[in-house]
C-alpha cells in the first residue's frame, strides 16, 4: 500500500479506481478492464509529474520526510558489501540512530556513517526517529579516527530531524559532542563524502555533512532550523510552516545555488520513495563520481581543500 | 514674599532639578529586585552588587573594563553580503538589521580587538546579546576568522566572549554553515599552537554551543549563565516532564563535567591573565605590575567581592 502525502490526494483517487478496476477483473476473468485502467495509469503519470515538476519547498520537505522514502539502512544493504557496524562510544552507549562502521563501496574499504529513523513503530522507537544523542556523535567521531588512521575514505549518509532535545542528552553534552564531530570532519586526512538523503536537521547534520563534497538527493532538504520551529519564533505561528520553508531555502536546488550542495542527485519520477532501487543506484553513481575526483590526491590537500572551501562558503548570496 | 515664594523659588527648584537626569539613572535587579545607581552597576561591570547576578554586558563596555587601561584597537571584520536570503518573516530581514544596528549603536553581533590584559598581548571577541539576539550569521562567522587569523599572525592568544540565542535563521542554511567555518578558525589556531579560551555567558544556545564556543582549549562561564544546545523549554515540550532546578545553568555544567570553572566577571580579568600567563609560558606578573593597569571600577569591584549567588 502506498502513503500518501496530502498533496497527492488527487492522485490516490486515480490509482485507488485502477487498482480497484484491477482488482474486479481479477476477480471476474471475463471483464475486459485494462483500456480504461491504463487510461487511469497515464492519467496518474501526468498528474505525478506535474506534482513533481515543481514542488513547493513545504512539499519538499514532506517528500524528505516520507515514511517510506530509502533509509540509511537501505543505503548501506544495497550499495555496500561486507558491512561490518562497529558500535558505542567507549563513554556510555551505544547510539542506535547512528549506524556506521567497515565496509567495502565498490570492492573498495571505506567507512560508512548515517542516521537511521526506521522504517515502523518499533524501528523508529529504536532508532529514535533518527535523532542522535551525544553518543551517536562521539561514535560517529571514533569510526572517522579510524578511518583516517588507516586511509579509508568516510561516507556519510546525512538523515535526521535534528539533534535529539532530551535531559541527558543535554547533560552529557549534546553540543560539545556535535562540535567534535564538525571539528573531526574537518581533521581527518581522507576523502569524506556526504549524501542528504532526506532531511537535513541542524547542527545533528553539520556534525556529519561537513564534508568535502556534498551531494543532495533532489528533494531533500538542509536547514538550519525545521520551518515548523521557525514559524514559530518568527512568526510567532507554528502553521506558518509554509511560509519559513519557501523563506529558509532549504531545497537541494537552493543549497546548490548556495554553494553548500555540489551535486544534486536526480529522484525518480513521484520522489525516491515511489522507485527506491532507482533511487539508491543514482545515490551510489553520486558517491563514486565524488570520490573518484579526490582520486591520487594527497591526505593533507583533501583536508585544507575542505577547510577552505567552508572558509570560502557564502561569499555569493542568492539571485534575486 | 509672593514674588520669592511664586517666582524665585520655584525657578530656582527647577534649575536644580533640570539637572536630575532622566529615569534610568537606577536599575533593578532581575534577581533580588534591589535597585542599583547606574555608576555603580557599571563600575561593577553590570554585576549586581546585592547578589552577584550577571546582567548582559555591552562588548565594548566588557573590553574597556578587560584591555590595560581600558585601551583596545578593533579588528577589521571583512564586511559579508548583506541578507543573503532576502529574508522575510514578518518583517524584512533588512529592516531588522537596522533597526538592531539602531538602538545597539553598532554594526553587528560581535566586536573584535586586539590590546594586552595584565602586559599580555591578546586577541579578544565578544558577543553582543543585544544585537538580534547575538545571532550568528555570516558577519560572526567573518568576525571570528579574522580573530583567528589576526591571533595566528602576531601570535596572541584568542578570548572569545559567547552569549548567543542561536543561528541567525534569516541568513538561512548559511548561517548553519558558520558551525564549520568558525570551526575552522578554531582549528587555525590549535594548529598554530596558540591558546583558545573561551568565556562562555548568559546565554550561549544553539549552533553556537554547538560549534566554536564549546572548542576552547580553557572553558570557562559566569555564574549561572544558560549554556545549552536545546533550550530548557523546547525540552520540557519533548519530555513533558519538569526539569531539574539549574538544568543546563554554569554550575550545573560544571557538575557535570561540561565546564572547567565559573568565574565571577568580576575576577575574569585576573584569571585570565593567570591562565594566559602559563600556557604561553611566561612569568607571572607581579602584583605591582598587574595594579596600575586596572580601570578604578574593577579595583572596587574586588574590594566588595562576596560569593557569587548559586
Amino acid at each position: 500500500m502506498t502513503n500518501y502525502l496530502e498533496f497527492e490526494k488527487p492522485l490516490a483517487e486515480i490509482e485507488g479506481k485502477a487498482e480497484e478496476l484491477r482488482a474486479m477483473a481479477r476477480a471476474n476473468p471475463e471483464m475486459d478492464i485494462e483500456k480504461e485502467a491504463s487510461a487511469l495509469d497515464r492519467k496518474a503519470k501526468d498528474m505525478l509529474s506535474s506534482l513533481y515538476g515543481d514542488l513547493s519547498a513545504w512539499r519538499k520537505c514532506q517528500v524528505a520526510r516520507h515514511p517510506d522514502r530509502p533509509h540509511c539502512i537501505d543505503y548501506i544493504d544495497a550499495l555496500f558489501t561486507q558491512y561490518t557496524p562497529l558500535a558505542g562510544d567507549r563513554n556510555f552507549a551505544d547510539d542506535h540512530s547512528v549506524m556506521g562502521g567497515l565496509a567495502r563501496f565498490r570492492g573498495k574499504p571505506v567507512m560508512v556513517i548515517g542516521h537511521e529513523k526506521g522504517n515502523d513503530t518499533k524501528s523508529r522507537i529504536e532508532r529514535n526517529f533518527g535523532m542522535a544523542r551525544p553518543e551517536g556523535y562521539r561514535k560517529a567521531i571514533r569510526l572517522m579516527e579510524l578511518a583516517d588512521k588507516f586511509g579509508l575514505p568516510v561516507i556519510t549518509l546525512v538523515d535526521t530531524p535534528g539533534a535529539y532535545p532530551g535531559k541527558g542528552a543535554e547533560e552529557r553534552g549534546q553540543s560539545e559532542a556535535i562540535a567534535r564531530s564538525t571539528e573531526k570532519c574537518l581533521k581527518v586526512k581522507v576523502p569524506l563524502v556526504s549524501v542528504i538523503i532526506g532531511e537535513g536537521g541542524s547542527g545533528g547534520a553539520v556534525a556529519f555533512a561537513t564534508a568535502n563534497r556534498v551531494a543532495m538527493l533532489e528533494h531533500s532538504i538542509y536547514s538550519v532550523i525545521s520551518p515548523e520551529g521557525c514559524a514559530s519564533i518568527l512568526w510567532k505561528d507554528a502553521e506558518k510552516m509554509r511560509e519559513a520553508a519557501e523563506a529558509l531555502r532549504l531545497t537541494a536546488q537552493d543549497l546548490k545555488e548556495l554553494g553548500v550542495c555540489d551535486v544534486v542527485v536526480k529522484e525518480p519520477l513521484g520522489g525516491a520513495h515511489r522507485d527506491s532501487k532507482t533511487a539508491i543506484k543514482a545515490v551510489g553513481d553520486a558517491i563514486a563520481a565524488m570520490l573518484k575526483e579526490m582520486d591520487g590526491q594527497r591526505g593533507r590537500d583533501i583536508r585544507d581543500d575542505r577547510r577552505r572551501k567552508y572558509l570560502e562558503l557564502g561569499s555569493k548570496g542568492l539571485a534575486a | 514674599m509672593n514674588w520669592i515664594t511664586n517666582y524665585v523659588r520655584p525657578t530656582i527648584n527647577s534649575l536644580f532639578s533640570r539637572r536630575e537626569v532622566p529615569e534610568n539613572l537606577w536599575t533593578k535587579c532581575e534577581e533580588c529586585g534591589t535597585m542599583l545607581f547606574h555608576r555603580e552597576l557599571a563600575e561593577n561591570l553590570n554585576v549586581c552588587g546585592n547578589c552577584g547576578h550577571h546582567m548582559v554586558i555591552t562588548p565594548r563596555a566588557r573590553f574597556t573594563a578587560l584591555f590595560d587601561n581600558g585601551t583596545f584597537t578593533e579588528v577589521k571584520v571583512p564586511e559579508p553580503i548583506a541578507d543573503p536570503l532576502q529574508f522575510r518573516d514578518q518583517k524584512k530581514y533588512s529592516e531588522r538589521m537596522k533597526g538592531a544596528q539602531k538602538s545597539t549603536g553598532e554594526r553587528e553581533a560581535m566586536l573584535v580587538a586586539k590590546g594586552e590584559i595584565g602586559q599580555t598581548p591578546i586577541v579578544a571577541a565578544a558577543q553582543d546579546f543585544s544585537f538580534m539576539a547575538g545571532s550568528m550569521g555570516m558577519y560572526v562567522g567573518n568576525a571570528i576568522i579574522a580573530a583567528a587569523e589576526e591571533a595566528v599572525k602576531t601570535k596572541r592568544p584568542l578570548v572569545l566572549f559567547s552569549a548567543a540565542g542561536g543561528a541567525r535563521m534569516q541568513e538561512g542554511i548559511l548561517s548553519l554553515m558558520q558551525m564549520p567555518r568558525t570551526t575552522v578558525a578554531v582549528e587555525m589556531l590549535k594548529d598554530a599552537g596558540l591558546p583558545y579560551i573561551v568565556v562562555l555567558t548568559h546565554p550561549t544556545t544553539g549552533g553556537v554551543t554547538a560549534s566554536y564556543a564549546m572548542l576552547g582549549d580553557v572553558q570557562i562561564a559566569e555564574p549561572n549563565a544558560l549554556i545549552c544546545f536545546a533550550g530548557p523549554r523546547v525540552i520540557e515540550q519533548t519530555i513533558r516532564e519538569k526539569l531539574p532546578e539549574g538544568f543546563q545553568r554554569a554550575e550545573y555544567l560544571l557538575d557535570h563535567g561540561m565546564l572547567d570553572r565559573v568565574t565571577p566577571r568580576t575576577q575574569m580579568r585576573d584569571e585570565l591573565i593567570t591562565i594566559i600567563r602559563m600556557l604561553m609560558n611566561k612569568e607571572p606578573l607581579a602584583v605591582a605590575v598587574a595594579a596600575p593597569a586596572k580601570p578604578e571600577g574593577e579595583a572596587k569591584a574586588e574590594a566588595q567581592q562576596e560569593a557569587p549567588k548559586k
